[in-house]
This record gives structure tokens, C-alpha cells and sequence, in this order.
């Protein structure tokens, strides 16, 4: 008997939804009003973008397989996010080599993770949370309790307001379209994404097919920094502020984002579309519980138990009786 | 006679680069810190260290089957706010006691709930452990929305001044811990554990009770965690419930410095206590030997990440030479 399945992704998003729809009868919810549906539904994609992003170097050190995770992510944010605001100060002429400066950063970290990983055999989940230790270090030891900077008003035009007075969209909504695009190009369109995949799968048959899995692992893990550095441009680029704490409350919600967009945390399957749509799934019903009034500790229930459920649908792995 | 290298040395004693590192460590902290061996020394620190340890080796179980529990955080939190809310600072002996057991069977009950999902659903560790962590820390939120209560200051003290023979209360924990891990080590359970965590799939080919055996582990790490939770109650007299929130990734990392790998199948309890340990005395050093507060982050840090990193450096240049 042929078992009805829906992809993870498709199943996200008809979740998002569902929910979203559901959420219109709530006391204080949107109604009929439309226009207020509409407005909200866009604030929570947009507030899912920085998430989406984040997620994209967590998807691709996952999809790498053999216990593939970064726990350093959330520090990283925080550090670019950092070095972002204090580069620009305030100047739209440094906006483009502050860009750059999160991206090498994030891609350093994740280079030293990748060379840990892979040559002395550090296992991904204890190397990186080491890193993440340095990373926070360092980002005190710059910080040194507050530091003075500010973003340019270029960033709060195209990444905070609408695309256009009439076009409401965020611009970092466009952005992440086009980051999704590249990310699946990435991944589907280039030797590179192939290879990828092939290393999550089996190690053994990709290196005798000719990969090099040394180097992919750790293209893998500079790539993911890097993405992450951008991400933390971003995340700057919208609140305006940072602060120690700011990228740390991304870090497990990007790993979730992941699982719940159906790229396996074993490795060697996925996608970004799963990941963008885990993303929004994660943000709708963090926003909702919000909405509702909930308190922090009903909210951590009931986002636990969500995710129980969400990876209950799809996310078991091979029962051992076959 | 076969040559013996470093890599057929620590294959068989995973414990091995844990004690040359506890033996160093206590080295430097003893000339930084003249009194470390001290019997009132002695006392304070372990009794600081003992919630790590006790947290480390449940740990132990789960990752020598090859899984991990990230929710160990969660419950220390519910077990310190059951405590401090229904025992108070004047409560008496008695209801202490009845509440530890009513502690221990909530860390039984949550590593069971752990159990369910990812032995029996099959679901995948982390992200699993990671949704229930959640659930576990919005119950403790629950249970005292803001840090307050106590237990009687009676306990607090004895736990702050037992040394039966004048050796301190820890010990005799741990010669227990370690008394109970060389019986179970011979026991078919013991075989399994380590049949599980190297091929789960064999194992289940040859009858091993592979389910009900990851199942256990979970279990077992649950109650290790509420006695972690007791300890560090008894340690600081009040009830916080992000208490554990920092402990899940130290004991973590303690485990994987104490030579039991996170793929499973091999490590000891011997090895996470010194690692544990040795996690203390690096914060013990860097108190004691004055580094400028804004570098103590980064300083802690990249030694633990060197620690991790010395046994692949060492594989390294033992492979370059051969």
C-alpha cells in the first residue's frame, strides 16, 4: 500500500495558513478587516526574513551531514551585527565595506570550524559551540560594555521600509526572495550544491566518486559563516540597536526552522524553500502567541509542543524492523 | 609486540587525555591558588562542581548511545523551582526529603517523555530534546515567574559543611557513581549500551531490546538531571528558573573532554567527572590569576577549545610521522 505524503515544505506552508486564517477569529485578531490581514501578514513575513536568512548557513551545514550543525551561528550574528554598526556609523559610503567585513568575518569563523571539523576530528556540535565561547569573548573584549556607532539611513530605506511609497512591500522581503533564489541555485545549479549533498548522504561513495569531501565539509561551514555574517547585517540593518544579546535568540528557532521545513538533520536531503518556509511557520506562531497575551511561560510551552508535533509528523527516522 | 601509539592508547582508554589534562589543570591551579588541596578548598569547589558532574553523567549514557539530550537544562530548572516553591525557606526536613523524591520522579517522568519521542516515535534527538528542553523550561517559568523561595537553610548548610571523615560529601558521590557504573559495565545492559551506540541496526539484528535500551537513557539522564537540580538547590538555597538554562552545553562539553564521543559507542562515567571537573578548575584558574574581566570570556573559551582540539592535533602529527 502506497502511504499518501505531502512534502514538508508544502505541509509548512499550508500550516502557515491555516494558523494565520485561525488567527483572524482571535478576540483581538484581524476579523474581516482585510487591509489589517494583509498588513499583519506581511509584518510577519517580514519578520521572518531575518530568521530565513540566519537558517540559510545552519540548511547547509545540516544538509553536510554526519551530525552537521552550528551552534556558533548566534554569536556570529551578534559579532557582524556589531562590527556593522560600528564600521557605517552612520556613513551610507561605508555600508558596502561594512557588508563585506560581516561576510569575511562570518566566513573566517565558520573556515576555523570547518578546519576543526574536519582535520582533528572535533565532533560539528562541540567545535562550534567552542567557537561560539571565542566568538562571544571576542565580541566582549570589543565591546567592552557598550560601543558607539550607528546605521546608515541607506540600510533602514532598503532593508526597514517599503519598497516603494505605493509598493507595500518590505524591501527585506525582496531580498530574501532574491537571497532564496540564490540559495537554491546554490544548491541545485552548482557543483558545489551537488557535492553537498552527496557528502550528507554516504562519505564513502562521494569520495570514491571523485568529491572532495575534506574541502566541501569545509566550504560548508565558511559558507554557512559567511551566510550567517550577512544575516547579521541584516538583522542590524532592521532594529537599528545591538546589544550582546542579539543574535543568540536565533540561534535553536534557526535549527527548528530547518527540521520543521523537512531538511533532515541526519543529512543529505532538504532544501532552502523548506527552510524559508520553517521559517515562517516559526515566526507566525511566535507572533501569534504574542497576539494572544500569552506569558513567557505558556509561550515556551506551547512553541515546545508545536515543534514536538510539527517533527512527529515528519520528521522520524527509518524504524529498525524493515 | 604491536608499537604503541597515542591513537591505539586513547582507542582503548577514551578516559586517557581526560586525566593528563585534570592532572594539568590542577597542576597550574595549585600555583595559582596555593590552598587548592586544602580540605575547606577542596569542599567548596566540589560541592560547586558536583551539579555538572551529576549532569555530566547522565549525559554520558545517552551520547554513549549515540544520542543527545539538550532538554537536561529544562528539567534542573523544574526540580530547583519545585523545591524553592513548595518546600520554602521554612519548610521542614521532611517535606524537604518528600519533595526531593516528588523531584526525582519529575526527572524521571520528563526523561521518559525524551524516551517516548525519539525511542519509540523515532524522532531526532536534538531537535526533539531541544522542543521538550523548551516545554521543561516554560514549566519551571510557570511554576516561579520570578527568581524567590528557598529551602530550609538547615539543608543548605549541611550540604555546605558535610565531610563525613573529614573527606568532602562529593566524593563518596562520585566512589557511588563510579561503584554503580564498574557493576553495570558487566552486565548484559552494560553490553547493550555500547552495542546500541555503535550499530544501532546490528544490534537490533541480534536481539538486542535496542528501543527499550535508548529509551533508558533518556530515562536515566532525566533522574541524573533532578539530582543535578537538587544539588545546585541545595547549593544556592534559592529557586531560579533559568537556573539549568547555562548547564545543558557545559556538561555537554565536559562529556566530549572526558573522551566519550558524540557518535556513540564508546566512553565511560570516568571520564565526563574528570571532565567536569576540569571545566571548574579552567574557571578556578582564570578567577585566581587575575585576567582583566573584559578578556575572561575569550581566555576561558579558547583554552576549552584547545583542550578539544589537543587529542585531533596530537592524531595529526602521529599520522603525518607514520
Amino acid at each position: 500500500m502506497k502511504k499518501f505524503r505531502i512534502s514538508p515544505p508544502v505541509a509548512a506552508i499550508i500550516l502557515a495558513v491555516v494558523l494565520f486564517l485561525l488567527s483572524g477569529l482571535l478576540p483581538n485578531g484581524y476579523g474581516s478587516d482585510v487591509d489589517v490581514a494583509i498588513s499583519q501578514a506581511t509584518n510577519i513575513v517580514r519578520l521572518a526574513v531575518f530568521l530565513g536568512v540566519i537558517a540559510a548557513g545552519q540548511t547547509l551545514v545540516i544538509i553536510s551531514g554526519y551530525e552537521g550543525i552550528d551552534l556558533s551561528a548566534g554569536s556570529v550574528v551578534t559579532l557582524t551585527a556589531i562590527l556593522t554598526y560600528v564600521i557605517v556609523s552612520g556613513e551610507n559610503a561605508m555600508v558596502i565595506p561594512a557588508l563585506l567585513v560581516a561576510i569575511a568575518v562570518g566566513a573566517l569563523v565558520g573556515f576555523i570550524n570547518g578546519l576543526g571539523i574536519t582535520f582533528l576530528k572535533i565532533s560539528p556540535l562541540v567545535m562550534t559551540l567552542g567557537m561560539s565561547g571565542v566568538v562571544t569573548g571576542a565580541i566582549i573584549v570589543i565591546n567592552h560594555g557598550n560601543v558607539s556607532g550607528k546605521i546608515a539611513p541607506i540600510m533602514t530605506r532598503v532593508i526597514a521600509r517599503p519598497v516603494a511609497p505605493n509598493i507595500p512591500i518590505p524591501g527585506a522581503v525582496v531580498i530574501w526572495l532574491l537571497f532564496g533564489l540564490f540559495m537554491w541555485a546554490l544548491l541545485e545549479r552548482t557543483t558545489f550544491g551537488k557535492n553537498l549533498f552527496a557528502i550528507g548522504t554516504n562519505r564513502v561513495t562521494a569520495k570514491l566518486s571523485g568529491v572532495n569531501v575534506t574541502w566541501t565539509n569545509i566550504g560548508a561551514y565558511a559558507l554557512a559563516g559567511a551566510l550567517t555574517g550577512f544575516g547579521g547585517f541584516l538583522v542590524v540593518g532592521n532594529t537599528g540597536v545591538v546589544f550582546i544579546a542579539l543574535g543568540q535568540p536565533f540561534l535553536f528557532p534557526a535549527i527548528a526552522a530547518v527540521a520543521v521545513g523537512g531538511t533532515l538533520l541526519s543529512g543529505g536531503k532538504g532544501s532552502y524553500w523548506g527552510t524559508m518556509a520553517g521559517a515562517i511557520v516559526l515566526t507566525l506562531i511566535t507572533s501569534l502567541l504574542t497576539t494572544m497575551q500569552m506569558g513567557e511561560s505558556v509561550r515556551r510551552m506551547v512553541l515546545g509542543a508545536t515543534l514536538l508535533a510539527l517533527i512527529s509528523l515528519y520528521g522520524r527516522q527509518k524504524s529498525f524492523r524493515q | 609486540m604491536k608499537k604503541i601509539t597515542w591513537n591505539s592508547l586513547t582507542t582503548r582508554n577514551p578516559a586517557l587525555f581526560a586525566a593528563i589534562l585534570l592532572v594539568l589543570v590542577i597542576v597550574i591551579n595549585a600555583i595559582v591558588q596555593p590552598n587548592l588541596l586544602a580540605i575547606d578548598t577542596l569542599n567548596g569547589n566540589m560541592r560547586v562542581f558536583l551539579p555538572l558532574i551529576l549532569l555530566a553523567v547522565g549525559q554520558t549514557f545517552v551520547m554513549i548511545c549515540g544520542g543527545i539530550d539538550i532538554s537536561v537544562g529544562g528539567i534542573v530548572s523544574i526540580v530547583n523551582t519545585i523545591l524553592a516553591t513548595q518546600v520554602g525557606l521554612n519548610g521542614s526536613i521532611e517535606q524537604l526529603w518528600k519533595f526531593v523524591l516528588i523531584s526525582l520522579v519529575a526527572g524521571l517522568l520528563a526523561g521518559a517523555i525524551n524516551g517516548f519521542f525519539i525511542a519509540i516515535l523515532r524522532l531526532q534527538p536534538i531537535i526533539t530534546t531541544y522542543a521538550t528542553g523548551f516545554l521543561y523550561a516554560g514549566f519551571a517559568l510557570f511554576l516561579l515567574p520570578n527568581p524567590g523561595g528557598g529551602i530550609p537553610r538547615a539543608a543548605a548548610d549541611a550540604y555546605r559543611t558535610t565531610t563525613p571523615l573529614g573527606i568532602p560529601l562529593a566524593f563518596y558521590i562520585i566512589a557511588v557513581i563510579l561503584l554503580l557504573w564498574w557493576f553495570l559495565r558487566s552486565t548484559k545492559y552494560g553490553r547493550y549500551l555500547y552495542a546500541v551506540g555503535g550499530n544501532a541496526q546490528a544490534a537490533y539484528q541480534t536481539a538486542v531490546p535496542v528501543t527499550w535500551v535508548i529509551f533508558s537513557t533518556y530515562v536515566i539522564s532525566g533522574v541524573m538531571a533532578a539530582f543535578a537540580g537538587i544539588a545546585i538547590t541545595l547549593l544556592s538555597g534559592s529557586g531560579n528558573a533559568e537556573i539549568g538554562n547555562a548547564m545543558t552545553l557545559t556538561a555537554i562539553t565536559a562529556v566530549v573532554i572526558g573522551g566519550t564521543a558524540l557518535s556513540g559507542g564508546v566512553g565511560g562515567v570516568a571520564g565526563p567527572i574528570m571532565g567536569a571537573v576540569t571545566m571548574g578548575l579552567i574557571q578556578n584558574i582564570i578567577s585566581f590569576s587575575n585576567v582583566n574581566t573584559w578578556w575572561e570570556t575569550l581566555v576561558k573559551a579558547s583554552i576549552i577549545v584547545v583542550a578539544l582540539a589537543a587529542p585531533g592535533v596530537i592524531n595529526l602529527f602521529g599520522r603525518r610521522k607514520s
